[in-house]
């Protein structure tokens, strides 16, 4: 199959990236490396190519309804400009995406979805409105391939986005400038004469903006954001950063913390499932889930010695006499804030609690690690 | 970007490097192969005392990314490791041909460094 590439492959060569396969998209890994470009993001900022991710609108009088059978978090609370992290389950509480879901007007929301999982969301979605007993007008479309995006993360982005574009909000969170967007906001903005969506969310666990603009804009977006933000220091920063700051944060990657057969409950994202809300595709099992026991839970956990990272596939053991295997790591990899190893994985809820000891596989030898919380790694306030 | 090549050393197709000193050889993996790697933050070195075959598998040295192996060039007991890759990881990347080397080996008596590459092969063999 040939690689797919984004409105942003031509600044990539450009600038030297180098390019790794991801969800089906040809995307660069890194640009000058992983340490620096992650740490750029921590003090200072990064801008990333996120034009890989889908874009969904569900618009109608009957959108809202509709969404809120399908999604675990509760799309009412939504006012006009709001988005929130939400999942999408099927029957039996597994996962089939995690996304971000933005109202960005009374009957028209904004769903952001992985690029690996465009087909299959929009095959599920268009599954549930044949069978959906809502009667008024839903109306899916898919605009991913109309539409690019960038993540502009850091610290010191709030100093220099508002000069990227001109003027308040026109639809959404009506704010003055892009600065004013509460985090979770959503706003409409004018960029070179262009209507924009920018967002105030990441994947960092950085303040930062998301911003999807049109694919032929997109470019020009992408220049214009590293001109005003060269003064503060912002870079290019590729998946390879990408992936160390959210496994940092504890987020989630789906295809190796989350999938149809792993549900919220086991993931610990029972925060955003609004089981108050009345009925939803996976609601029993989840219920279920909640006031009784799994069979496994994800944990965060840091390595406590010196030794190699921990990555995807390796073993968890109990630590101490009697050691008997657990589970998997779902994602791991060396912090480059708390340079060591760190990671996410599946283990007995008897295993699950901050402060348990555990042991990681790698090549043969027994590594020894620690459940903590999440956020892996806090920044020293 | 052009990658270091230095003349006085020998060179695998796996991307380490050999500094013959009498009987005792000195591995490394080249500029080329650091670049490749990106920010290497671990490196595990075999255990002094063990026999190495030349093309065994006997070193994994870890960035963000990967895991890699790491290849004997030659035939020969481990002697000495580099100890300060412990702390330093990133030396491989700074240093690939000093400060950043990963092992030295007694050779074998029967060790053949006929097949190492010439540093002019090995330029060809990086496509320089």
């Amino acid at each position: 199959m040939r690689l797919k590439r984004t409105p942003l492959f031509e600044t990539h060569a450009r600038l030297g990236a180098r390019l790794i396969e991801f969800g089906g998209w040809e995307m660069p890994v890194l640009y000058t490396g992983i340490l620096e470009e992650h740490l750029a993001v921590r003090r200072a900022a990064g801008v990333f190519d996120i034009s890989h991710m889908g874009e969904i609108q569900v618009i109608g009088a009957g959108a809202e309804s509709f969404l809120n059978q399908i999604l675990t978090n509760d799309v009412r609370t939504l006012s006009v400009g709001q988005g929130q992290y939400t999942l999408l389950c099927n029957p039996a509480g597994g996962v089939v995406d995690d996304l971000y879901v933005f109202r960005v007007d009374d009957e028209e929301y904004l769903l952001i979805v992985n690029a690996s999982r465009v087909g299959a969301d929009w095959d599920w979605l268009q599954g549930q409105l044949d069978t959906t007993a809502i009667t008024e007008v839903i109306r899916l479309k898919d605009v991913s391939s109309a539409y690019g995006g960038i993540a502009v993360q850091g610290p010191r982005v709030a100093e220099f986005v508002n000069d990227v574009f001109s003027g308040g909000a026109l639809r959404g969170a009506l704010v003055p400038r892009v600065t004013d967007l509460r985090k979770n906001q959503i706003g409409i903005f004018l960029f070179n004469g262009v209507s924009v969506f920018v967002s105030r969310t990441g994947y960092t666990g950085e303040d930062g903006f998301e911003i999807i603009a049109s694919a032929e804009s997109i470019a020009a977006l992408w220049d214009r954001v590293m001109a005003v933000g060269q003064a503060a220091g912002t870079r290019p920063a590729g998946l390879g950063a990408r992936d160390t700051l959210r496994t940092e944060m504890g987020y989630p990657l789906y295809g190796q913390d989350l999938s149809e057969t792993i549900t919220p409950m086991e993931a610990g994202l029972g925060g955003f499932v609004a089981m108050d809300k009345g009925e939803f595709v996976g609601r029993a099992v989840l219920a279920a889930q909640q006031g009784g026991t799994m069979g496994r839970r994800a944990v965060a956990f840091q390595v406590t010695a010196k030794g190699p990272p921990p990555r995807p596939h390796y073993a968890i053991w109990s630590a101490g006499p009697d050691a008997r295997a657990l589970g998997h790591v779902s994602s791991g990899t060396q912090s480059p804030s708390l340079n060591c190893g760190i990671g996410m994985g599946f283990v007995p809820p008897s295993h699950a609690a901050v402060g348990t000891a555990l042991d990681i596989e790698i090549r043969g030898q027994r590594v020894p690690a620690v459940v903590v919380r999440k956020p892996i790694y806090r920044k020293p306030v | 970007m052009s990658s270091h090549v230095p003349a006085d050393l020998q060179y695998t197709k796996s991307h380490e490097w050999v500094r013959c000193a009498g009987q005792i050889a000195t591995v490394g993996i080249t500029d080329h192969a650091q670049h490749e790697l990106t920010d290497i933050v671990f490196v595990e070195l075999p255990s002094p005392g063990r026999a190495l075959a030349a093309g065994e598998a006997c070193a994994v040295v870890e960035s963000v990314k990967t895991a890699s192996d790491i290849y004997s060039p030659v035939a020969g007991e481990v002697v000495e490791v580099n100890g300060a890759l412990a702390g330093q990881p990133g030396l491989v990347n700074t240093q690939p041909y000093g400060e950043g080397w990963f092992f030295r080996v007694q050779l074998a008596p029967a060790a053949d460094l006929g097949s190492l590459l010439t540093p002019e092969a090995y330029r060809q063999h990086i496509g320089e």
